[in-house]
């Protein structure tokens, strides 16, 4: 299969990626060479099986849901690009 | 004294510094004189952390001088580590060191807390010398794909150590320091081990907490170590393995305690070999010696047998679905807000989208946008929801193999150590390097990788032995009696 220039952009889009003309023209190649690669997988006969989506979760138990303790505000911001009181600082979201 | 960790195993590292044969902060100096010696050339490592080590190396020491001056019950209590110089992974998190994941968009990134596995090597006494190198997020083969430069093999600096934990192996294998974590989603533990001649163990996903580990494809990720043996890497996996209540996928089991025996006797075992796994184009170096490891350990009782992964030629095609698919989601948290790079915009929108394509490099994007493809609307089904249960069938191909055998034997990688740049202009070509690691990863089963020879050119040749969920055991005991018989592992490479 080939991509489409719109679909790559799309995706780029949902992907919240910037890409360059030459970094857009080279993922749709590569990206359509690794979907016909990947096209091989419609040819397994799946109807009667269910998906895995991890391989060992049966021993794996899910932990009370209970409050606890969590990182101080001040040491979790101190990797924010822009901070404000207590809070990440970012540009409007709505003009 | 005159102290040559490059000659010696952590048991006698270990052994000297109980005994006071030389002090902790001797052995982290030997260590580092080896890092400030090598390193110009091999680049293992993003970020270099004397000060640390000694600091700690110094700490162990006072501990094990007030248990020589204590009751002898001191001593037991000492921490199995204690002293012991390791290089972390730059993907897992300790605390107050910068963690890049070899991406320009974590650059100035200093976590706020320490990965339960880096935490549990603390405790039981690690020194810290460095964070070492990784393809970007742990997406790559080869190591290239770091944003501060490729680790260059130390058997043959042309050529790389694999990836993505290629500087891990490669530290290890020039033996800069004893052992180093590593991190394998797809491979990158096992394929740098056999690139680099050293053994890595991938444990059962689930037995080492991913807590801390920067997360790639959630549910194949996990935690494991290198070591030049079988032996020393099972002193770091009894330390790293064990329920964590802060990783949801963590496995409530008893934590391993294995203890190695000097036996050689494989009597009993029944070693599978698949033939999916032995394919044409690959290098016939690697095919005869795998098969005579396989003949070595049928020399020491086990019983090979064939055994179908019916399965396997699905493992690329669906792991570069579902991990790139997790990887679209787990990577949506760099987008400038929180921590990491931001480029400076008028609007959020641009915020997201220009730190992102500033930030990331080209196989973090090219598998983000595969993975953001995969899971639209539309494809959804068709990719990720097929390649989700062809993944059934591919983990149910090992749970009906390990019905009849024990542990499975075969190739780490088609080749050995390919050439710097080799494969960088085809990310297919270096996709299919991963064809023989991935499949552990889908099934969840542990896998260990070791040395068994060498090609024409000098270049290590890897076997690979997978087992049962959980029975990481199984795999180190088989690859013991193996190293004990043999002595490829002791071999290092000569550098300079």
């Amino acid at each position: 299969m080939s991509l489409t220039q719109a679909e790559v952009e799309h995706i780029a889009h949902l992907a919240r990626l910037e890409l360059s003309a030459e970094e857009l023209t080279r993922y749709r190649q590569q990206l359509s060479a690794i979907l016909d690669y990947a096209a091989r997988l419609q040819s397994v006969d799946t109807s009667r099986i269910a998906p895995t989506a991890g391989a060992t979760l049966d021993a794996a138990p899910l932990r009370a849901d209970e409050p606890v303790e969590g990182l101080d505000v001040d040491i979790v911001l101190r990797n924010a690009p822009q901070r404000e009181d207590n809070q990440f600082r970012v540009p409007p979201v709505l003009e | 004294m005159n102290l040559t960790p490059e000659t010696m195993t952590i048991a006698e590292m270990l052994a000297g510094l109980r005994r006071a044969d030389f002090t902790s902060r001797e052995l982290t100096q030997a260590c580092l004189a080896r890092i400030e010696r090598f390193e110009p050339r091999l680049h293992t490592l993003i970020t270099y952390t004397p000060e640390l080590a000694l600091r700690q190396a110094d700490e162990a020491d006072r501990r094990y001088r007030e248990s020589r001056q204590g009751d002898p019950s001191a001593a037991l209590a000492l921490p199995p580590l204690l002293g012991l110089p390791v290089m972390i992974k730059d993907v897992l998190c300790l605390a107050d060191v910068r963690c890049t994941c070899g991406s320009k968009i974590l650059e100035n990134f200093v976590p706020p807390y320490t990965a339960t596995a880096v935490q549990r090597l603390l405790d039981a006494g690690v020194v810290v010398v460095g964070k070492s190198n990784t393809d970007e997020y742990a997406m790559g083969s080869s190591t290239e794909n770091s944003a501060y430069g490729p680790t260059h093999n130390p058997w043959d600096l042309e050529r790389v150590p694999g990836g993505s934990s290629g500087g891990s192996a490669a530290a290890v294998a020039a033996r800069l320091v004893p052992a180093a974590t590593g991190s394998d989603t797809g491979g990158s533990i096992r394929q740098p081990a056999a690139y680099c001649g050293i053994t890595g163990l991938k444990p059962t996903y689930g037995r080492v907490s991913r807590y801390g580990l920067v997360a790639y494809g959630s549910s194949l990720d996990s935690v494991g170590a290198f070591a030049a043996s079988a032996a020393e890497v099972t002193l770091l996996f009894n330390q790293m393995a064990g329920y964590d209540p802060r990783d949801s996928t963590s496995c409530n089991l008893r934590a391993p305690n294995i203890q190695l025996s000097r036996s050689t006797d494989l009597k009993g075992l029944r070693v599978g070999v698949p033939d999916e796994y032995f394919i044409a184009g690959m290098q016939p170096e690697v095919e005869t010696a795998v098969r005579a490891a396989i003949a070595q350990l049928e020399a020491l009782g086990a019983v090979a047998q064939p055994v179908s992964l019916p399965h396997t030629e699905y493992a690329l095609p669906v792991y570069y679905l579902i991990a790139p698919a997790e990887a679209s989601a787990n990577l949506a948290r760099y987008d400038g807000v929180r921590f990491g790079l931001r480029e400076p915009s008028q609007s959020l929108w641009d915020v997201f989208n220009k730190s992102r394509g500033a930030g990331l490099g080209a196989e973090v994007k090219r598998r983000i946008m595969l993975g953001t493809y995969a899971l639209s609307a539309g494809y959804y089904d068709a990719y990720y929801g097929q390649a989700q249960k062809v993944r059934t069938l591919i983990r149910q191909d090992f749970l009906k193999a390990f019905q009849d055998v024990d542990v499975i034997a075969c190739p780490v990688a088609p080749s050995t150590a390919f050439r710097l740049g080799e494969h960088t202009d085809d990310p297919l070509a270096m996709y299919l390097e991963d064809v023989f690691t991935l499949p552990a990863n889908l099934a969840g089963v542990p896998g260990l990788s070791f040395p068994v020879g060498f090609d024409g050119r000098g270049l290590p040749i890897g076997m690979q032995l997978m087992g049962p969920h959980f029975k990481e055991e199984a795999l180190l005991k088989t690859a013991h009696a193996y190293q004990l018989t043999t002595g490829w592992h002791k071999r290092a490479p000569e550098l300079f």
